[in-house]
């Protein structure tokens, strides 16, 4: 007899429990955690080692600063508010642009100075970070995505997970914003994970809510067979983000800008699991066979090819 | 190696805290369970003289040593302003009251608490040799009977036993020869006979005494001793009723005082009168257990929660059901996978469930919580700063606690007005939690995690309520440390959750 838990040990599937015991909490330093939940130091650090990311308009630390923010975002059409501690891509604010002195968010509706002002006063007293701790807000360059993906999102920027470990990348899927996530790349709240065949950049088929899916709910567009530019760069880039965030374990988000292109948002120090089921694979035999591994290549080139490899005998 | 280390550690932990524990039952008595009650005899001495006209007073006053089958579960004397001391030779045990002047009738009493125990067994610490024979001083005409009577007795007897037996048969049989007519002369009271006995045994040179046996009868208010016998048998002394020759005692009988010495001497007064009463109540075998360790000396006993005023004692029977819940969020979290808001929230709602009962508690909660969602959108809609926007979710909180309790009362709910009871600041953050989850994830998320927190408050009072295991905490504290080990070792779990079996459904059918 085959227990449901038996089959999913065979099938390498990890779960929380073992993610956090085996993986979080030996290979996550606590003290490095600040350097990945706050963005704006995220930010600087992927800057010195040559990681694009969105460019920094400013940033709001304390609620006197808000007043000056209109004249300070006047040369921008289009911009992003976001929290510096958020996560689960919560209190984010997309601004499309401008119409006759009110800004347009990304769902079409419009919004008056004051109620920016709110939404940054909200970020500001931690209505967004963990813990409820006060915040800064960051407003940054605003992704214009890449239109290989229109057909296959809906509104929000499809962005692209990838797992690293030990400065290896083992697993990877885009996300895809649905009607249902308004917006947002979160498979929380709807969005559509797609698994990606780490040695060619090439997309498998799709999980929303936990279930399999072929296209997408809103769009209709195939979601298999894609593939994604620039495949190579960004796995060097994931695993570039490794060696400045001092952790052992983390997801990697990045997004593909249609002028600029892939450019790395954030890095998640507690990264989901629902990775494993966009790409049908189960984590654990990457993961134990890098664990394995005595020396892990010091070269990104190296590395990214190390991942490839484990890509093409695990899957 | 870490896993090898936890383990390491829980075992221990668990050794710790059983051996403690079946230290606690097997030695000290202490139940597992708390519906065991024990029988207690409270038997009261009073002792009532007058005192001679300036004169010092010594009374000396023999009490019971370690009665066999039975267990002290606490001993007293009133002495008002007399001197006491006690003393034990190993055989006899006896208190002494001593004053220097006093006038008029004294009383003086001594209370001793027993319980039945049959695991109590005699204890073989007198000396072993045989005791001394008093030559008895028979009248010639007692004289003549009892060496007849021996002479008869020797001859149809084969040892020691048969021929104790032999002869009280003879003495009590209700139709007496010439010679055991003659020894029954002069006896007055039962006393007298057991002496006549110990003599005419003591001309066989076979040593005996008196024993002092007191009635474990429940209502006995002026009772005294009953004089029985107790006959050395060349290794112990065997009790023997001294009136039918059967050896041991009657059922509820406690051995008092042996030997030839008067229960009862006072130097300096008259009209010297002892009366006993017993009266038997049923007492929590837990208390008994407990006072019992006390007695003994039990260092266990002095330093546990027993020792605390009884106030403390009932906060302590509620704090210690804490890590039960604690145990309990870690299995449905860890191990089912059961989402809640905040930690430990359930459990400070399960708290105030035991104060407001289950159902009861839960209607009220839910109203608060609506009453206060209501609220909080509206507050949503005024665009407050977080920490003003708390602080008034928590204001609201109380007044609605406030208004629920009045209204409650009118209306003659009286149990609603347990409301206040409701820990307000988690009830407060709650509200803000669910709310911000309606906002974010929807209504039906936030309305499964809020149901989901209810029912783990639910499942945390069936267990924080539970009699057995209040008991159980309460009187093993040290069953903690079992509890701490499994927490423990459950931190180091690595298997799925439940409800992962369910989110990865996909790959089990793929």
């Amino acid at each position: 007899m085959l227990f449901p838990w038996d089959r999913l040990r065979q099938l390498g599937i990890m779960g929380l429990n073992e993610r956090n015991a085996d993986f979080i909490l030996p290979y996550n330093a606590r003290r490095n955690y600040s350097l990945v939940d706050n963005k704006l130091l995220t930010k600087e650090l992927a800057v010195q080692a040559g990681i694009p990311v969105p460019k920094l308009y400013g940033v709001v630390e304390i609620i006197h600063q808000i007043e000056a923010l209109s004249g300070q975002l006047e040369a921008y059409d289009d911009f992003v508010v976001k929290p510096a501690h958020g996560s689960g891509g919560e209190g984010i604010l997309i601004v499309t642009g401008r119409h006759e002195g009110r800004y347009r968010k990304a769902n079409g509706a419009s919004a008056d100075e004051d109620e920016l002002g709110h939404h940054i006063s909200n970020i500001l007293g931690g209505m967004y970070s963990l813990g409820g701790l006060p915040d800064s807000a960051l407003i940054e360059y605003r992704v214009k995505f890449d239109p290989v993906f229109s057909s296959i999102s809906f509104q929000g920027v499809p962005d692209i997970r990838t797992l690293v470990f030990r400065g290896v990348p083992l697993l990877a899927m885009i996300r895809l914003p649905t009607r249902l996530s308004d917006g947002k790349a979160n498979l929380h709240q709807g969005a559509i994970g797609v698994g990606i065949d780490l040695a060619t950049g090439r997309t498998f088929s799709g999980v929303w809510h936990e279930r399999p899916v072929h296209q997408h709910p809103d769009t209709g567009g195939n979601l298999s067979g894609r593939v994604i530019p620039y495949w190579d760069e960004i796995l060097a880039m994931t695993a570039k983000c490794h060696d400045f965030a001092g952790l052992g374990f983390i997801g990697v988000d990045i997004v593909l800008d249609q002028d600029q292109g892939p450019m790395m948002l954030e890095i998640n120090a507690r990264p989901g699991l629902s990775i494993q089921l966009a790409n049908r694979i189960g984590l654990l035999p990457r993961l134990r066979h890098v664990e394995g591994l005595g020396t892990i290549p010091g070269s990104v080139a190296e590395r990214v090819q190390l991942a490839k490899t484990l890509a093409r005998y695990t899957s | 190696m870490r896993g090898a280390h936890v383990k390491l550690l829980s075992l221990l932990l668990v050794s710790v805290g059983l051996a403690l524990c079946w230290f606690k039952v097997t030695r000290l008595g202490l139940p597992l369970v708390p519906t065991e009650k024990a029988n207690v005899w409270t038997v009261e001495a009073r002792i009532q003289f007058k005192a001679q006209r300036d004169s010092a007073v010594k009374v000396r006053f023999f009490i019971p040593r370690q009665p066999t089958g039975f267990t002290v579960v606490d001993e007293n004397f009133v002495s008002g302003n007399y001197g006491l001391t006690t003393e034990d030779d190993g055989v006899h045990r006896s208190a002494e009251w001593a004053v220097r002047k006093v006038n008029g009738y004294q009383v003086l009493y001594y209370r001793i608490h027993l319980s039945r125990d049959p695991s109590i067994q005699p204890q073989p610490t007198e000396a072993l040799v045989p005791p001394e024979i008093r030559p008895p001083g028979f009248p010639d005409a007692l004289q003549s009977a009892a060496k007849g009577l021996m002479n008869e007795v020797l001859k149809k007897s084969a040892d020691g036993r048969s021929f104790v037996r032999e002869l009280l048969a003879r003495l009590n049989a209700p139709t007496a020869d010439p010679n055991v007519t003659l020894l029954r002369q002069g006896i007055e009271n039962p006393e007298d006979w057991v002496r006549r006995v110990i003599d005419l045994l003591a001309t066989a040179n076979i040593p005996s005494r008196t024993a002092y046996v007191l009635a474990l009868k429940d209502g006995i208010s002026h009772g005294s001793l009953i004089p029985w016998l107790e006959v050395f048998d060349g290794k112990q002394w065997v009790t023997v009723d001294p009136h039918t020759g059967e050896p041991g005692m009657f059922e509820g009988a406690v051995l008092w005082h042996v030997g030839g010495e008067p229960v009862l001497t006072a130097d300096g007064g008259k009209n010297v009168k002892i009366e006993y009463s017993v009266t038997e109540r049923t007492q929590d075998r837990t208390l008994v257990a407990e006072q019992r360790a006390r007695q003994m000396g039990s260092r266990i006993m002095e330093y546990s929660l027993f020792s605390l005023p009884v106030s403390v004692q009932n906060v302590y029977r509620v704090l210690l059901m804490v890590p039960i819940g604690a145990f309990l969020i870690v299995v449905l979290r860890n191990v089912i996978g059961l989402r809640t808001f905040g930690t430990f929230m359930p459990i400070l709602i399960a708290l105030a469930f035991r104060e407001t009962e289950l159902l009861w508690g839960m209607v009220l909660f839910c109203l608060l919580i609506a009453m206060g969602l209501l609220i909080r959108f509206y507050l949503e809609y005024l665009k407050l700063l977080l920490v003003p926007r708390l602080a008034s979710v928590l204001i609201i909180v109380i007044i609605l606690m406030a208004i629920t309790s009045v209204f409650s009362h009118k209306l003659g709910f009286d149990r609603g007005l347990s409301v206040a009871l409701f820990p307000m600041v988690i009830m407060a953050m709650t509200i803000e939690r669910m709310s911000l989850a309606w906002e974010e994830l929807g209504a039906g998320e936030a309305l499964v995690q809020g149901f989901g927190s209810l029912l783990v408050a639910a499942l945390g009072y069936l267990c924080m309520s539970s009699r057995y295991l209040e008991h159980l905490i309460f009187v093993f504290p040290e069953l903690l440390l079992v509890v701490l080990a499994m927490t423990l070792l459950l931190g180091r779990y690595t298997g799925y959750r439940l409800t992962e079996l369910w989110r990865f459904r996909a790959a089990l059918k793929g």
